[in-house]
């Protein structure tokens, strides 16, 4: 399928799409938007995938039109999320089966002017703050077939929105969830930080259950502007039988500061494209990737690192372990302009392996046009060291107690760069549970 | 009843190579035994070999503890009926704190029945007696929130063995060159931590190429190794006569164990 394909998926195609426009309640400016992206989707579907981010990739298991967007509200279901109650939480927004089910923000951030909500709901009453960001800047619907499809049929979606100066110290909660089987999520998060402001947002994905089918073909965009500071998180932990596709770019303006942590534990096949783009001079971009693939799961990244100013900064660090028969692709670029003189750029990726029938490949690459850089790059895999194990083993614990020691010690140095401790706690969690599993 | 841990004719390969050629040897609780030897005659397979070491593979003979035969258990098992090696070459496991690595320890040597996800000792008992062990031994505290053995130099790696003997509280622990890469005052502490330590409880074999440990720790009964066998028994003079005169006589005693020796070495060089 990363060839071209010509006709849309059924569940996909005009009529498909003509029933969802009419089904929801969009003003004209989004109606708009999503008919040019549609036309584009059409277009897009009769070229090929860039092979540079797809070919290691199988999509040939992945069939669209299994799967379809529920004109049905869910009743609000009780949901297994990881990180509540891990934290306090200034708002809360959640989405299932690419509904808003629930949304609330505290009081006083309201009276600061913090927008935090559901993007369904905020095309109506705030265009003016969404309208310059939204698909405009950081994932525009003409990059490829997966965009244009997600900017013709967007289901909803947490923004949160910071004005100048404000800080929210307190984190926000988003949560998207698929609870029917054949469900389809399309959320897009837009995180838009003005000059100046602060705020933590943690989003996690999870499932109902572990056997429904489902499709989230999302789109994160988050806009840092001058001085301002955001920490983001996403936790994708659906069950094995989703696909998760995600078109995922941060911008970052002069002197501010982005740190990124993804997190990869669930989804039948995963593929996210990540995208630093550091436009202001000081900026700095700071990702942190944590993924345990189990079984027959396969995880694959596109990540790249844009340098477009001078002096600014990314430093990317994944940790994968990987376990049975899974895989796990990391495709990582560091990109540097000609006028971003003085930049430093960092990107590594360290994958261990508990199983010879797992498999990992780390491909990092630089393009870098400026003279006056440092550019570093590192990959590395290995199996579990059965010294380590021995040596644990010796002091009285169990194999299984080693590894999952080993396990955790080798995430630690990621653990390490997240400064929110319900996220360490969240993901350290996460390990011990899928470390069961198939044991 | 007095612990006992009772080596009998035992032949241990390392991968195809055979190394220990029928070892015996008997060690009771409030024992110390030095055991002495050139390099490659066979003492690091030994103290791999009683503490399960996978690459170590026992062919022949048997490792009691207190009647427990040990040759099928894994290391965990053997360490929780009370069994302690220091590691001549520490293995350093990143990312792990030492004060969380030793916790999970205690609890499953002092609760042997106990199964991962069960409760821990008490944070506040364990973080109060780690504090004063480490204290006796003269370590900082910050070493608890470390990586274990991460960036930590020769000597200190050592004396983390020895906090780690001094917090489990072994029936029987073998020392393999806890003294060797350490500093005289190194020497002091680790030697002297291991006199506190030792007792009418703890029975103890203490492998080493040098003199002070043995100064500290006084053995009643000394070894020699050669070409995989205990060649020589005898008290602490003969620990004495090995470091005043090395192994020349030794080797003129038994010729066949050296022609022995000889031919491990050339094989693994
Ligand atoms: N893992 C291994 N692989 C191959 N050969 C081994 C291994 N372990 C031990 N040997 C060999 O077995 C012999 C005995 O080694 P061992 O480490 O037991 O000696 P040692 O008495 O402890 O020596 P030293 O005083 O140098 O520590 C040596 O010839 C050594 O090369
Ligand atoms: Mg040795």
């Amino acid at each position: 399928m990363s060839t071209a394909i010509v006709t849309p998926p059924e569940t996909f195609n005009e009529a498909a799409f003509n029933a969802f426009l009419e089904q929801r309640d969009d003003p004209e400016w989004i109606i708009e938007l999503r008919k040019k992206a549609f036309a584009i989707y059409n277009e897009k579907l009769c070229e090929p995938l860039d092979p540079e981010e797809w070919k290691r990739v199988d999509l040939r298991i992945f069939q669209p039109d299994k799967f379809a967007l529920s004109a049905d509200k869910p009743a609000g279901n009780k949901l297994d999320t990881q990180l509540q109650g891990e934290a306090e939480f200034k708002g809360q927004v959640t989405h299932e089966n690419g509904h808003c089910t629930s949304s609330q923000i505290d009081a006083s951030l309201v009276e600061q002017g913090v927008v935090f909500g559901d993007l369904s709901a905020l095309v109506h009453t705030h265009r003016e703050i969404l309208e310059p960001y939204f698909m405009t800047k950081a994932v525009a619907p003409d990059r490829d077939r997966f965009a244009a499809w997600h900017a013709a049929f967007w289901t909803g979606g947490t923004v949160l929105y910071v004005p100048k100066n404000c800080s929210v110290e307190a984190p926000l909660h988003s949560l998207i969830a698929l609870t029917q089987a054949g469900a389809a999520d399309f959320s897009h998060t837009l995180v838009i930080l003005e000059d100046n402001a602060s705020a933590t947002l943690l989003e996690e994905t999870l499932s109902g259950d572990e056997n429904s089918p489902g499709l989230h073909l999302g789109c994160v965009e988050l806009i840092v502007g001058k001085d301002a500071n955001l920490r983001y998180v996403q936790l994708q932990n659906w069950n094995q039988k989703t696909y998760h596709f995600a078109h995922q770019a941060g911008l970052v303006e002069s002197n501010g500061f982005m740190q990124w942590t993804v997190s990869a534990l669930g989804a039948k096949l995963a593929h996210v494209h990540q995208d630093v783009v550091l436009n202001g001079r000081g900026s700095i971009g700071e990702v942190n990737g944590v993924t345990f693939a189990t079984d027959k799961q396969k995880i694959s990244y596109y990540t790249q690192q844009t340098h477009n100013a001078e002096q600014t900064r990314s430093d990317l660090l994944y940790k994968e372990v990987l376990r049975d028969k899974s895989r796990v692709v990391w495709r990582g670029m560091i990109k540097v302009d000609k006028k971003a003189q003085l930049t430093d750029g960092y990107q590594r990726s360290d994958a261990l392996m508990l199983s010879d029938t797992a498999r990992a490949d780390a491909i990092p690459g630089l393009e870098i046009e400026a003279d006056d850089v440092r550019c570093t790059h590192g990959a590395t895999a290995g199996q579990v060291d059965e010294e380590q194990v021995f040596y644990a083993m010796s002091r009285g614990l169990s194999r299984y107690e080693a590894m999952h020691m080993i396990v955790e010690g080798f995430f630690q140095t990621v653990y390490d760069r997240i400064p929110v401790e319900a996220v360490r706690k969240t993901l350290s969690d996460a390990v011990v549970q899928k470390l069961g599993i198939g044991d | 009843m007095t612990s006992l841990l009772k080596i009998e004719n035992l032949h241990v390969n390392v991968e195809e190579t055979p190394i220990l050629k029928g070892v015996n040897l008997e060690v009771k609780a409030g024992e110390i035994h030095a055991l002495m030897g050139e390099n490659g005659s066979g003492k690091s397979t030994l103290a791999y070999a009683l503490a399960g070491h996978p690459k170590y593979t026992i062919t022949e003979g048997t490792v009691e503890l207190d009647g427990a035969n040990l040759n099928e258990l894994d290391p965990s098992e053997r360490a929780r009926l009370g069994l302690f090696l220091a590691f001549q070459y520490p293995v350093t496991i990143p990312g792990v704190k030492v004060a969380d690595f030793l916790r999970h320890a205690i609890s499953n040597i002092r609760n042997p029945d106990r199964k991962e996800g069960e409760g821990l000792v008490p944070m506040r008992e364990f973080r109060k007696e780690l504090k004063e062990q480490m204290g006796s031994l003269d370590m900082k505290t910050e070493f608890a929130r470390r990586y274990l053995n991460e960036g930590f130099s020769g000597g200190e790696k050592k004396r983390m063995e020895i906090l780690q003997l001094a917090m489990l509280k072994p029936k029987f622990a073998i020392l393999d060159e806890t003294d060797s890469g350490l500093d005289s005052d190194a020497v002091r502490f680790v030697s002297e931590g291991l006199t506190k330590l030792t007792g009418p409880e703890m029975g103890v074999m203490i492998i080493t190429h040098h003199e002070r440990l043995l100064q500290y720790n006084i053995p009643q009964y000394a070894h020699v190794m050669m070409g995989g066998r205990i060649v020589e028994t005898g008290d602490v003079s003969l620990a004495e006569e090995i470091h005043n005169e090395g192994y020349t006589a030794l080797r003129e005693r038994h010729p066949e164990a050296a022609a022995e020796q000889e031919q491990v070495e050339a094989v693994t060089q």
